[in-house]
């Protein structure tokens, strides 16, 4: 892991670190990375053509996510994601057309039968915990996930996510605070992109890095370089071996950039310079990744190009596959209020 | 059939419950050595151990929700806020997660959790050891509310509320706990929650009430019957959210005159759903005005005690209100 500048806008090809990541391995990450940004541009495209009311979006943290989900063995570990983690969902098992479902508010939308809004993941299936919006509650239910699955004598981590806008909520202290008494299996991944919605972090906090917030709480903090997903790979690797050897949880800032405005409803022309904007497109977590495999030959174009059209393929499906999904009717309205 | 005191029901099945299933756990401030600052948990953390019984920090936020993240995961948490009055930093875990859980998630999740909380004035505890706020929760779908007074209710509700799929909030009148003693059933006794009780029967004006309000309520039924007056029908809610309309609107009809009686603020409370229901759904029936005997609309319970009897309702003034209403 890489303590680096926060403000720093690094070009360089990173050398692929000793992570036990094999070149096939690199290339699923790449893919999926690609998937979820793909599927976010394509969300995009349908919310200013009139057909989704709402987006929120991933772009510029797919690194970040995917570093963190190679991490992770969906089969036994809880997500408990947020409203940004589009990538690390697909990762777990959501499936393009499942996003779709959502994003148009269909019947069969897993996550809510089109209850919530987009962005809101959730399946049991796919070990991912139900989300609400308002920011942070969840990194608590992972905190009690880990408490039940340490009582349990599960080898299961609870790994939750929040922005670094979330950090400032009591409800991110207390769970940081419980689950370093208790040493519990969960792991507190911010993604820190600099921006709670319009806010900038020098507004937020008064420290440069979140993951000094962990000394509070006698636990590690790491910041890492959320554009890279090799490095996030490791520093949530070394949090979730901690975590499964019983040694308690462990806080890890990814620094991000946001490429997008906060939602489809916001318009970030009006708190952020669009310079700052393009300067930092530099560092497009895909375009960057996608330059380094080209370089180590780790992936060749003409994988990339085959990569591309699988995943167009994929999209195209899904968007098909959700606008011809019927609308939950108006009956559903009342069902499951109570389970009893 | 033993006799117990409201406590001492409340804690036995506790006992019971956690000896006979796994799954639960006590969380909440000073449930441990201490026992609880009512004592309701007392001797838990020796016979269950620091795992089941876990003193938390003092932050509310983190004690439901860490509740409801073990309860998704395959657990039946009890988290114990130590007075109701100080449940509001956990609002949002209340409001927002448990009790939205299940609807947001299609039926893909549940949230089986206990939120137990003790309630209500009458024991000196002034602004912020006092309160009755239900209300906030009972116009919450999603979440159960469950208010009883009697021992075995209690017993047989927390049964019924420790092994429900949603969140449930049991509340218990911290006046209550070693004033009101009463035959509880032994061996796995439950009690539904959404069904209120007959506790007197009458023919002439129907009293509806819940938690301590109900021994008043009890009392000024007895002082007009034996001055000859009204025959009165005295209804236990004991769950506040769903309500028993049934039950309530069966006695309605019968007598055509209703009192409600709770020891909260007037407006807005669960007298006032009560008496919408009423209105709604029992008009034909009704030979006078739906009334409530409720607390001022003061913010809170003062600490001197004229103030705080000023504050609730009581016998005399419920009894007045009886007679008011039976001129009609």
């Amino acid at each position: 892991m890489t303590h680096h500048d926060p403000g720093g806008v690094g070009t360089e090809a990173r050398a692929t670190a000793p992570t036990g990541l094999s070149d096939a391995d690199l290339v699923r990450m790449y893919e999926f990375m690609a998937l979820a940004r793909a599927l976010d541009e394509r969300m995009w495209l349908l919310n200013r053509a009139g057909q989704a009311p709402f987006v929120i979006s991933c772009q510029g943290h797919e690194a970040a996510q995917i570093g963190a989900a190679f991490a992770l063995q969906p089969s036994k570990d809880v997500l408990v994601p947020y409203y940004r983690d589009l990538a690390m969902v697909l990762y777990f098992g959501v499936t393009p057309r499942d996003i779709m479902l959502s994003l148009l508010a269909r019947r069969g939308d897993p996550a809510s039968q089109g209850r919530q809004m987009p962005g809101h993941f959730g399946s049991r299936r796919h070990n991912i915990l139900t989300t609400s919006s308002p920011v942070a509650t969840q990194v608590l239910h992972a905190t009690g996930v880990a408490l039940a699955a340490k009582y349990r004598r599960e080898d299961t981590v609870a790994w939750t996510c929040v922005g670094e806008g979330g950090t400032s909520e009591g409800d991110f202290h207390e769970a940081l605070n419980f689950a370093s008494i208790h040493r519990l299996p969960v792991v507190f991944f911010v993604e820190n992109n600099g921006y709670a919605i319009s806010v900038p972090q020098r507004k937020q906090m008064a420290i440069e890095n979140v993951a000094a917030r962990a000394a509070g709480y006698n636990m590690p903090g790491v910041t890492v370089d959320g554009t890279d997903p090799v490095a996030v790979y490791a520093a949530a690797t070394e949090a979730v071996e901690r975590a499964r050897r019983g040694e308690g949880p462990s806080l890890i800032e990814a620094k991000v950039y946001r490429f997008t405005a906060h939602s489809s409803d916001d318009d970030d022309r009006t708190y952020r310079d669009p310079q700052e904007l393009e300067a930092q497109r530099v560092r497009d977590p895909v375009a960057r990744f996608r330059a380094t495999l080209l370089e180590q030959g780790v992936l060749s174009e003409e994988q990339d190009a085959a990569i591309r059209s699988r995943i167009t393929a994929q999209i195209n499906d899904a968007t098909e596959f959700a606008e011809q999904a019927p609308y939950p009717d108006p009956s559903e309205l009342t069902l499951h209020v109570y389970g009893s | 059939m033993a006799t117990k005191l409201l406590i001492d029901a409340i804690r036995d099945t506790l006992f019971a419950e956690m000896r006979a299933d796994d799954r639960i756990i006590v969380l909440g401030e000073d449930v441990g050595a201490r026992g609880g600052v009512f004592r309701v948990t007392a001797g838990m953390i020796d016979e269950f151990g620091e795992e089941r019984v876990i003193d938390t920090p003092l932050a509310e936020s983190s004690i439901v929700g860490v509740a409801i993240g073990a309860a998704v995961h395959g657990l039946l948490p009890i988290a114990e806020i130590q007075f109701l009055d100080f449940i509001h930093p956990a609002m949002d875990q209340i409001m927002n997660e448990a009790a939205k859980i299940r609807y947001r998630s299609a039926g893909d999740f549940g949230c089986p959790l206990v939120i137990r909380a003790p309630y209500g004035g009458g024991v000196h505890g002034a602004l912020y050891h006092s309160q009755s706020i239900e209300a906030i929760f009972t116009r919450e779908p999603g979440l159960k509310v469950v208010a009883p007074v009697n021992p075995a209710d209690a017993a047989g509700l927390l049964r019924s509320a420790i092994y429900d799929p949603d969140p449930v909030l049991f509340l218990e009148h911290k006046k209550a706990y070693r004033l009101i003693r009463d035959e509880v059933p032994e061996n796995g006794h439950t009690v539904p929650i959404g069904k209120a009780k007959v506790v007197k029967e009458g023919s002439d004006v129907t009293i509806i009430s819940y938690g301590m309000m109900l021994h008043e309520s009890l009392a000024a039924a007895e002082a007009l019957e034996a001055k000859g007056g009204s025959s009165v029908e005295v209804i236990d809610l004991r769950t506040l959210r769903p309500l028993d309309t049934e039950t309530i609107l069966a006695s309605v009809s019968k007598t055509g005159k209703v009192v409600i009686v709770y020891e909260a603020n007037k407006v807005g409370g669960v007298g006032a759903e009560v008496a919408a229901l009423i209105a709604e759904e029992a008009f034909p029936y009704l030979d006078g005005p739906v009334m409530r005997v409720a607390a001022p609309e003061v913010p809170a319970i003062p600490f001197s005690p004229p103030l705080e009897r000023a504050f609730l309702p009581n016998a005399e003034t419920i009894g007045a209100a009886l007679e008011r209403l039976a001129a009609f």
